[in-house]
């Protein structure tokens, strides 16, 4: 069963992305939204765990979002897609099943 | 009245990213209130919420007020005492370049546009809360 986590809350703030990408699998795919874009920045202290993942997982963070908090798309973790409301909907329909860590 | 206003020193403590939460804009509302007191009053920002002050911010995609230019007004209302706490940027890969400036206008100087960001450890921090009457975390 393919998964999609979304993750929106900043890994500063509570343990959900560490949580999460102990729970994934193969298939699975995870989604930062809202405070979780913080995630896929380069250069903070959790910018190693998110480059060890993607080696495992495709990993995705939210535009809109990230333009809102100030986020430069080109400090954004390599690897890492970035997506739109649009392809958020085609992730929920292709997986499975959508987990949302608060 | 004949009585002596009493001044004490307000800290107000932001933790939080901008928008995920009320807590931002809620702090700042309570901030530019409470600056109709006269009172002795700091902001610090630390841990997520040194991205309150990141420039840029773009929250049309998001559907949100975007209140970041808001902080700019600080100085007018005679707020000048503005801390960043360093180790909090380090953590998060940013610069003091990444955060806007803010600067209040010195009327003994004619004027003259002066910073009010102070950028401090964690060391310092502690100490100048250790010294504040209340101190509110938002």
């Amino acid at each position: 069963m393919s998964m999609l986590h979304t993750v929106n809350k900043s890994p500063f703030e509570n343990s959900s992305i560490s949580s999460c990408l102990a729970m994934c699998t193969n298939d699975s795919s995870v989604l930062f939204i809202e405070d979780g874009v913080i995630s896929v920045m380069k250069s903070t202290k959790f910018s190693d765990l998110i480059m060890d993942s993607l080696s495992k997982y495709k990993i995705y963070a939210l535009k809109p979002d990230l333009e809102a908090r100030g986020l430069s798309l080109d400090n954004v973790i390599d690897g890492v897609e970035i997506v739109g409301y649009d392809e958020f909907v085609d992730l929920t329909t292709e997986h499975d099943s959508v987990q949302s860590w608060l | 009245m004949g009585e002596e206003a009493i001044i004490k020193k307000f800290m107000y403590v932001n933790r939080k990213s901008p928008y995920g939460t009320i807590y931002a804009l809620e702090s700042l509302e309570v901030v530019l209130i409470s600056a109709a007191f006269d009172q002795d009053v700091s902001l610090t920002f630390t841990d997520d919420g040194v991205y309150q002050l990141m420039k840029n911010q773009k929250t049309e995609g998001i559907g949100m007020k975007n209140f970041s230019s808001t902080y700019s007004a600080l100085g007018d209302y005679e707020i000048k005492k503005i801390y960043i706490d360093k180790e909090s940027l380090e953590e998060r890969g940013l610069s003091i370049s990444d955060l806007q400036e803010l600067v209040w206008e010195d009327e003994d100087e004619d004027y003259a546009e002066k910073s009010s960001i102070n950028l401090v450890s964690r060391d310092e921090l502690s100490e100048i809360m250790n010294q504040q009457d209340i101190v509110m975390s938002f």
